[in-house]
């Protein structure tokens, strides 16, 4: 791991809106380091800054105060190198595009050539399990698949890191899971790193090797949990173990842990 | 799909036939009931006349057309003759009009779209220039070009009357290509940044074709504008050779030939529906980036 630069470090970074009496303090105070194909998780109640968190690392928002590194490289300069992938809960596919040309889409913009391109797309495409469906208008797709696309293409420059802004979030459970565990597969045949922001608890646990509690006024990290579940499958979901972690992340969310005071240190 | 498709055309073209049709019926019906006089309510007029030098039989309109031209007009042939050159000059004109105006309407657009400081700055003067009235504009477009030379080019009067359709024909193009260009939402737009697209290869990649539903519609009314544009520019600064022309000229002969004002009326309708047929072409031709009912 010492070789290869953290995935994500981010040291004191800040973010305020607004300014005089009217700014919010969205983040404060935040460091946070993902190591190279680690899964990370921020979790926390609306307005505790985790998709802020996510658009610094992403650079959609300049930090007012501190730094953002992803693979070792400032923010503004990975997003320009696409040194991640990204995925909002909106898939925000390109109606006139075809599945197909809306995964190769990251790719063209980088002057890929058109076999290359194909190729590339294609075999997401049967990663994500939607072979059949390149023709297709983005429309004929149900939202799980949509989604299913929307991941697709954020992996199609090989990424080392996934940003991912709750992507499931407008998926039926039953759907959600399946996701969950589809995307697990597709992260360790990737080995990229992802930084997930969501609100389940469950899903959290599930994904993560490390969750990152969040509060609110002002955003900040206020817990740094680690999970160990070993190997995921669907069995996992109904253990002790996957329970005791999700209490652990409850209690965390309620503010009412004992290793708070270390995390925060 | 594609018969489907045919069948809402057809469907529609009928429509317009049948509309032509009852406006036809209702023309000759107001002659039949209406007395040739109109009809008066103590001195005012309530009902305009409906004799024959005022609302001529369709089929003196339509016989019209076949007349010979009176001796020394252009063209000598007959009416419909010269109707159809006239047009066909007009539409050259307002064609080269449409053309500088969409240009223009796009350039205006794509500039407030990149920057908010422009969109502020120009678009009140868009939204103005439309106020101010075409007939007291035209004549100063004419007298400007009077002795303008550009690049050893003279300025010819027609460019003018096409400068003024233009003027017409940008406007919509501006306005609707600004909406188009600024509709993809945030999840899209923040998509092509994460993916380090530069802003030309988002107008290229997302803006533009997002806007197409937008356009066809603003291109319509920009195709009827500068038809409308060129029509009226004729006529106020008096260019020859056009249908505008044709308007006036026949209408001075209304006293002897009351159905002969409507031939180059009609036609001018004709060129109307023509030109915004043509854009329907492009509403065909652009059909994937159309919002497409979910079906396949």
């Amino acid at each position: 791991m010492s070789d290869a630069p953290p995935a994500v470090a981010l040291t004191a970074v800040a973010k305020r809106f607004g300014t005089g009496d009217g700014a919010t303090l969205a983040l404060t105070g935040i460091d946070l380091t993902v190591a190279a194909g680690e899964f990370v998780s921020l979790i926390g109640p609306s307005g505790c800054g985790k998709s802020t968190l996510l658009r610094v690392v992403a650079d959609l928002v300049e930090p007012t105060d501190g730094t953002a590194l992803v693979n070792g490289k400032s923010a503004r300069r990975a997003r320009l190198d696409q040194d991640y992938g990204i995925a909002f809960q909106q898939a925000g596919l390109l109606e006139w595009r075809t599945v197909l040309a809306n995964v190769e889409l990251p790719l063209a913009l980088h002057g890929a050539g058109r076999d290359e391109r194909r190729r590339r797309a294609l075999e997401l495409l049967e990663l994500v399990g939607l072979s059949d469906f390149a023709g297709h208008r983005p429309s004929q797709l149900s939202g799980g698949m949509q989604q299913r696309v929307a991941i697709a293409r954020a992996l199609a420059r090989r990424p080392a890191l996934l940003l991912m802004d709750e992507p499931f979030g407008a998926l039926d459970e039953m759907t959600r899971e399946r996701m969950q565990t589809e995307l697990l597969r597709i992260c360790s045949e990737t080995s990229a790193a992802v930084v997930f922001v969501t609100h389940s608890i469950p899903e959290a646990v599930y994904l993560s090797q490390r969750v990152v509690v969040m509060s609110p006024r002002p955003g900040r990290i206020t817990h740094l949990i680690d999970v160990t579940l070993g190997h995921r499958d669907e069995d996992v979901r109904e253990s002790g173990r996957f329970f005791a972690a999700i209490t652990e992340v409850r209690e965390a969310l309620r503010g009412r842990s004992a290793v708070a005071q270390e995390a925060t240190s | 799909m594609s018969g489907r498709l045919r069948g809402v055309h057809v469907r529609r073209g009928a429509m317009v036939v049948l509309a032509l049709v009852a406006l036809g019926v209702l023309w000759e019906l107001y002659k039949l009931v209406v007395p040739d006089d109109g009809v008066r309510i103590g001195d005012g007029l309530v009902l305009p006349r409906s004799d024959d030098a005022s609302m001529p039989h369709l089929s003196e309109i339509v016989a019209v057309f076949g007349e010979r031209e009176v001796a020394g007009s252009a063209g000598g042939g007959t009416v419909a003759a010269s109707v159809l050159s006239s047009l066909w000059y007009s539409l050259g004109l307002a064609a080269a009009g449409f053309v500088v105006g969409v240009a223009v309407g796009l350039a205006l657009a794509v500039a407030m779209a990149r920057l908010a400081i422009i969109r502020r700055a120009v678009l009140p003067y868009v939204v103005l220039s439309q106020t101010v009235p075409l007939i007291a504009l035209a004549p100063l477009v004419y007298g400007w070009g009077g002795n303008l030379t550009l690049l050893g080019w003279e300025w010819q009067p027609w460019m003018s009357v096409s400068i003024i359709a233009a003027y017409l024909a940008f406007f919509p193009v501006a306005v609707g290509a600004l909406r188009g260009l600024t509709s993809p939402p945030p999840v899209q737009t923040e998509l092509l940044a994460c993916f380090g697209a530069s802003w030309w290869q988002t107008l290229l990649r997302l803006r533009l074709p997002a806007s197409v539903p937008y356009l066809i519609p603003a291109l319509k009314l920009a195709a009827a504008a500068a038809v409308v544009g060129a029509i009226v520019a004729e006529i106020s600064t008096g260019l020859a050779g056009g249908i505008g022309r044709l308007i006036i000229s026949y209408a001075q002969q209304a006293t002897g030939d009351p159905a002969k004002v409507y031939a180059p009326i009609l036609g001018a309708a004709l060129m109307g529906l023509a030109a915004v047929g043509l854009m329907s072409l492009l509403d065909v031709a652009l059909r994937r980036y159309q919002p497409t009912e979910v079906a396949s």
